[in-house]
């Protein structure tokens, strides 16, 4: 009957389509305080294009992305869109692969007619869909695809929207272990990591860094990407009885490692993951509640309390909008959120949404996000820096560096309950 | 030495649970003659039948095998009436494409109701270990590993001390033969289906307690459970869980002592070793092979 009454009656289903979406934005813009905004008369919206892997391997990632655009999207509509456009982004999902995100980039540049690309997820993906950018002219913001693979392009489209390179990422950390009294200083680092374009960059920077300053590496291995068993790796780390433990990581295999830590009851003074614990309460309840975190660390370059421009918005939007709580926001919202800021003061500061003069733009004005102030480098590359974050007392507190840590670092770690 | 003693514990505890998951996909190539690829979805799928159960009624995960392991034999049952047995042409070509997408259609719904989110299964064991030639083993590959032989050893008596065995051994030697002699071998093809999906919700649990685990995890699984039976033979039980342990063990051993990033390559070079000199795997028959 409905059937019968949708496809009869196509006008009225799509009336009553439109009314209903009406009346969602309208309760939208009233829980965010805003009035609709009026758009320039005849003026087409802007279109953007996205690559989302909202399934395969980095869907864990990808979704958070797609929020975290979306929740832009919003926002920026209900504040009047751009130079008085609306803004309109069309999503494809590239399934974590990386010949279909190059096919996604292909047909909204070139079917879609898009007037400007976002980045996707990852370094793996932000490579051939770079190349593709690359090719038709068009400016590219990447939220979370900064390893060395990417900058190895040299493209001049190109600007990483986030504090620092990916391979800068564990330099905080570093730089913390070397600010502790030669005393307390650890002299033994053990180094595992999932093998990509990702972890490996961030983990030898960290690695060079803590050699040159004599702490000795007793443990380095690499691990294909599909690795779901963890223990041959904690076994050869506890064996090299490592003081201080650094993995490459993502959320899931995080927990992991914090398990297989556990059941061998293994302590060194600190362990810090590449990425994993910054998740909230995926990370706790993957390692069986917050009194497993406790002392476990993880480098960022944005946070839920950071005093950056719109982030406690953001966030807030992020909570109504998605749910949970603050502390369960992720960084790949975040990041991609960002996006869409530099991407919108680029087009406020040049008056257009031309996509050479938008890449002249992001290579010279200074934009604020919800990460801090950014401006780029030629090589697209930010002039911030990340901080390291360690869980205490079931809480994401910022130990380093000294000028805006919100806790001392629980040094060394407190051993498992 | 201890090193490479602990790989091999860890590997031995690991493969057990490979085992089980491999079991089902060759039971149902020896009778049925069909490659499921839509395994790997149906172990995902039982992971996330004893994850909802744990988290949303606080059953056990291991009592709650009570609950998915008929569910999922449901889930095989019908698949098999509904998709599998109509195939009639070609069935080994074909298989494969209607199993990929009764995967995809599990994917979609685990993915509609779980997101793709990487959940595990906590339980109380999951913590607790105990000291053995220098390792700590934990308690949790002990209990899974020792379900993992009480099932296999469960279906190695169903197929060689009952009747029904004896049915369903006929069925995968000689499908017409069967036939004539009165096996009603539709119905044993639609059963064998549903315990291979029974023993799916079993390793599927048994996965999730040592491993995260997402919708999308059934990719890793069937590439892997797939080497598993064509090493062991295809079709052959005993096959898959000697050819579990053997993948699990050289792979633990050198992630252990040596490069793990080596672990999976030097596998393989064993797997296509033992393929040169035995074809049909190590203990499958040549007939299985030419299909």
């Amino acid at each position: 009957m409905m059937k019968n009454w949708r496809k009869k009656g196509g006008r009225s289903w799509r009336l009553v389509s439109g009314v209903g979406a009406s009346a969602a934005l309208a309760m939208a813009f009233s829980a965010f305080g805003a009035t609709p905004p009026t758009f320039a008369a005849g003026q087409a919206p802007i279109t953007i294009g996205v690559s989302a892997s909202l399934t395969g391997d980095f869907s864990s990632s990808g979704i958070p992305l797609e929020q975290g655009y979306k929740l832009w999207e919003n926002y920026v509509n209900s504040h009047g869109g751009i130079l008085g456009r609306k803004v309109k982004i069309i999503f494809l999902n590239d399934n974590s692969s990386t010949s279909q995100v190059a096919t996604n980039y292909e047909d909204l540049i070139t079917r879609d007619k898009v007037d400007i690309v976002f980045g996707p997820y990852s370094s793996l993906l932000t490579v051939p869909a770079l190349e593709i950018a690359d090719r038709y002219g068009y400016a590219f913001e990447a939220p979370a695809g900064g390893g060395p693979a990417v900058f190895a392009l040299k493209s001049p489209n190109f600007v990483f929207v986030q504090p620092t390179p990916v391979s800068d990422t564990m330099v905080s950390f570093a730089k913390w272990i070397l600010s502790l009294p030669k005393s307390e200083r650890p002299t033994t680092a053990a180094y595992a990591t999932e093998d990509g374009p990702f972890s490996p960059a961030m983990l030898q920077t960290a690695r060079n860094i803590l050699q040159s300053h004599g702490i000795k590496t007793v443990y380095d291995k690499i691990y294909p990407t599909e690795t779901t068993d963890f223990l041959p790796m904690v076994l050869g780390i506890e064996h090299s009885k490592a003081q201080i433990v650094l993995l490459g990581t993502h959320e899931p295999e995080a927990a992991d490692y914090v398990r297989d830590f556990v059941q061998q009851h293994y302590n060194p003074k600190a362990i810090v993951f590449t990425g994993g614990p910054e998740d909230g309460t995926e990370f706790l309840d993957g390692i069986g509640g917050a009194k497993y975190a406790n002392g476990i660390m993880v480098p960022g370059g944005w946070w839920y309390g950071e005093p950056s421009y719109q982030n406690k918005l953001f966030v807030s939007m992020y909570v109504k909008t998605y749910g949970g709580k603050p502390t369960d926001v992720p960084t790949t919202a975040a990041e991609a959120f960002s996006v869409g800021q530099v991407f919108q003061q680029a087009a406020e500061h040049v008056h257009s949404i031309n996509n050479a003069k938008i890449i002249k733009a992001l290579h010279t004005y200074t934009f604020n996000t919800v990460q801090g102030p950014m401006k780029f480098n030629a090589q697209g590359a930010a002039n911030g820096e990340d901080f390291l974050m360690q869980w205490q007392h079931g809480k994401l507190e910022v130990v380093y560096p000294n000028s805006i840590k919100t806790a001392a670092p629980l040094f060394p770690k407190p051993n498992w309950p | 030495m201890s090193l490479l003693l602990d790989g091999i514990i860890s590997g031995i505890l690991t493969g057990g649970v490979y085992a089980l998951m491999a079991s089902g996909l060759t039971l149902v190539f020896g009778v049925l003659e069909i490659i499921n690829v839509a395994q790997g979805s149906l172990i995902v799928a039982g992971a996330f039948l004893s994850y909802a159960l744990l988290t949303y009624l606080h059953i056990n995960i291991f009592l709650g095998l009570i609950l998915t392991m008929p569910f999922m034999f449901l889930v095989g049952y019908v698949v098999d009436r509904v998709f599998v047995r109509r195939l009639r042409v070609d069935r080994v070509m074909m298989s494969i494409m209607v199993t990929y997408g009764v995967a995809l259609v599990i994917d979609g719904i685990l993915t509609m109701i779980f997101s793709t989110s990487y959940v595990h299964l906590q339980t109380a064991a999951l913590n607790q270990s105990f000291p053995l030639a220098g390792m700590r083993v934990p308690m949790i590959y002990v209990y899974v590993f020792l379900m993992s032989v009480v099932f296999l050893l469960a279906l190695y008596a169903l197929l060689y001390r009952t009747t029904f065995g004896q049915a369903l051994r006929a069925t995968a030697q000689n499908r017409n033969a069967a036939r004539l002699i009165g096996i009603d071998v539709d119905q044993m093809s639609s059963i064998t289906f549903g315990i291979c999906a029974a023993l799916a919700a079993a390793g599927g649990m048994g996965y999730g307690a040592i491993s995260s685990f997402h919708p999308n995890s059934q990719f890793d699984l069937i590439s892997r459970v797939l080497v598993i039976i064509v090493l062991g033979g295809m079709g052959n039980i005993g096959g898959a869980l000697v050819a579990s342990l053997l993948m699990l063990v050289i792979e633990d051993v050198v992630s252990t002592v040596w490069l793990p990033n080596w672990s999976t390559l030097i596998f393989f070079i064993v797997l296509a070793m033992t393929l040169a000199l035995r074809p049909q795997g190590l203990f499958g028959s040549k007939e299985a092979r030419q299909q």
